[in-house]
């Protein structure tokens, strides 16, 4: 599939595959017509993270190399982060020169004085490590922003600009790439759902990095994500579940954030930690009906969690469809639904 | 509006009225972010507070940059976790000394629009989504009787400030159905630095002291949820009609 290569309005221009489990059908539905696809009663649950700027130029003596924060760990001033090589997102991730090997007590130099220490390096992994950033929380929040670009890889044509990175509704800037699924959902797409009885509500989820090019790392994503669950949403999906009503969840992220606090605790619950779920083939959902999704390629991680929500044999329909019509992949690419009707 | 554990950003918060504003929330319980442009006088008003048992954090931004402004709402965000009140308090003259439209550089009235209308108007938008998916939040504007007024020689200033009025006016429609209130707010003529810059030659007997109309200020944001969401009300005005009917 050809990747949307720019940042556009999807919410405007974006085209909308509407896959019915229930019927095994397949259909173009206009992207203004999005709402229409609910119900009264039904419930749309966002991703609420906003996107921070994560990628930094760092250096130790000797080499210069990229550093991206992969997700708050707690607090402010710890993060699990990948390292990649020297250059940039220009070139393909799995192009890039292993970065310099990093030890336990390693000083990360980010500029402007901002310094991190190594404080473990995963097994999974030389480049995954977590960091420790030795500025109080007022002053890094404030440093991380003024020296961080977003992430993003190869396919797109020009460097993203902050706000080109965000959602429409961006709280605590706890994601690291965009929760991109949300795109479709201005401000107008929002007032319509709620014009039309769907209740809305969110959950904080730490969108992590979707690539890093290493295939051991790769197979291993989505890393442990913090998460959290307002009371305000669990009793949204509880009234919503008890009217018969469906819950459909915008991105792979908000997915996750309400299955593993399910499956976590038992219950839907209000309660902030990690999510290590994955969701693939068989999961058994506890508490999503139905996700709002970018287009997957098989053999993603995101596209191994679409298989809980319907068949694989009709999400290949469903993608030979899309790559047929010319939908675009990506993040500001098109988007697909996954609903009984 | 409670305001125990509230989080709240104040722009212009390190000085005037936004100062003395900030220092009446935090001594309701309010959680603040104090944004403004001179590092010293922010850490100051944040320290006045922290000393009085209170919660201030600081952020050193000019609301009249574009890129300032997500920063500045992420970071905000982060260190309150869920902001519930926005207080647009930063306001720029343009123009100064103040001047008469036709002796007004372009560029002076493009930062006038840029700090009191263009600037916030993006920051409520950085900030709007959590506050409406929750289905409350207040953000105040504080405006001016040149927003009303054709003043000669404040024209690039009250351009801005009617601009910000209406702002407030539509914003309010279009989120009545998220919860999230709007009020325009005029103090009235106060001691700031602002008012000494507009004019220097005032006489200060005559002017209010920025701590009493924060104190008055905060007794209307109390009771904000009855008030028209959209509406400009003058403090002078309707604090002792709220007072009274206490």
């Amino acid at each position: 599939m050809i990747a949307a290569a720019l940042p556009r309005d999807v919410a405007r221009t974006a085209r909308l595959l509407r896959v019915d489990p229930r019927a095994w059908a397949v259909r173009d539905v206009a992207i203004d017509a999005l709402p229409a696809q609910f119900r009264p009663g039904d419930l749309v649950v966002v991703n609420d993270a906003a996107t921070l700027p994560a990628s930094f130029a760092v250096q130790v003596p000797d080499a210069a190399f990229e550093v991206r924060l992969a997700g708050p760990i707690a607090g402010g001033s710890a993060w699990a982060a990948v390292l990649f090589g020297t250059g940039d997102w220009r070139t393909r991730t799995e192009d890039r020169p292993a970065p310099p090997l990093v030890h336990a007590g390693t000083t990360l130099e980010f500029g402007e004085g901002l310094k991190a220490q190594v404080v473990r390096v995963s097994d999974l992994s030389p480049r995954l490590v977590r960091l420790e950033f030795d500025l109080g929380e007022d002053a890094l929040w404030a440093k991380l922003y003024r020296l961080g670009r977003p992430v993003q890889y190869s396919h797109l044509a020009r460097g993203l600009a902050l706000w080109d990175a965000q959602t429409a509704f961006g709280g605590r800037p706890w994601s690291v790439e965009t929760p991109s699924a949300a795109r479709p959902l201005d401000w107008q797409a929002l007032s319509a759902l709620r014009a039309r009885g769907v209740a809305l509500a969110s959950v904080t989820h730490a969108a992590g990095l979707s690539a890093t090019g290493e295939p051991a790392l790769d197979h291993a994503l989505p890393l442990p994500e913090r998460t959290e669950v307002p009371q305000a949403t669990v009793e949204a999906v509880a009234r919503t579940h008890a009217r018969g009503g469906r819950v459909v969840a915008i991105g792979t992220s908000t997915a996750r954030a309400l299955e593993a606090n399910a499956l976590a605790h038992g219950r839907l619950v209000a309660a902030c930690g990690v999510a290590s779920l994955r969701i693939g083939p068989g999961y058994e959902r506890r508490i999503v009906d139905g996700i709002l999704t970018g287009m997957h390629e098989a053999g993603t991680s995101h596209a191994a969690l679409l298989a809980a929500f319907a068949p694989r044999a009709l999400l290949s329909l469903a993608w030979s469809h899309a790559e047929d019509e010319g939908y675009l992949g990506e993040e500001f690419g098109d988007v697909m639904l996954i609903l009984g009707y | 509006m409670n305001w125990r554990d509230k989080g709240v950003v104040i722009t212009g918060g390190s000085n005037g009225l936004g100062r003395a504003l900030a220092g009446e929330l935090a001594r309701r319980g309010a959680r603040l972010v104090l944004v403004a442009r001179g590092r010293e006088r922010l850490e100051g008003a944040a320290a006045e507070i922290r000393a009085r048992g209170g919660e201030a954090h600081t952020l050193e931004a000019d609301v009249g940059d574009k890129d300032a402004i997500y920063p500045l709402a992420g970071a905000a965000q982060a260190l309150l976790g869920r902001v519930d009140a926005v207080i647009h308090g930063a306001s720029a003259l343009g123009a100064s000394p103040l001047r008469p439209l036709a002796d007004t550089d372009c560029e002076q009235l493009e930062r006038a629009l840029a700090v009191n209308l263009v600037g916030p108007f993006r920051l409520t938008k950085a900030l709007l989504g959590p506050m409406a998916l929750a289905g409350e939040g207040l953000v105040v504007h504080l405006t001016s009787d040149a927003s009303v007024e054709g003043y000669p020689t404040w024209g690039a200033y009250g351009v801005s400030k009617a601009g910000f009025d209406h702002l407030a006016r539509v914003w309010a429609a279009e989120m009545a159905p998220f919860g999230v209130r709007f009020l325009s707010v005029d103090p009235g003529d106060m001691d700031t630095d602002l008012h000494a810059e507009a004019v220097p030659d005032a006489d200060l007997s005559e002017l209010q002291q920025p701590d009493e109309v924060a104190r008055r200020f905060a007794l209307l944001l109390d009771r904000a949820e009855t008030i028209e969401s959209g509406a400009r009300v003058r403090l002078g005005e309707l604090v002792p009609a709220l007072e009274a009917a206490r």
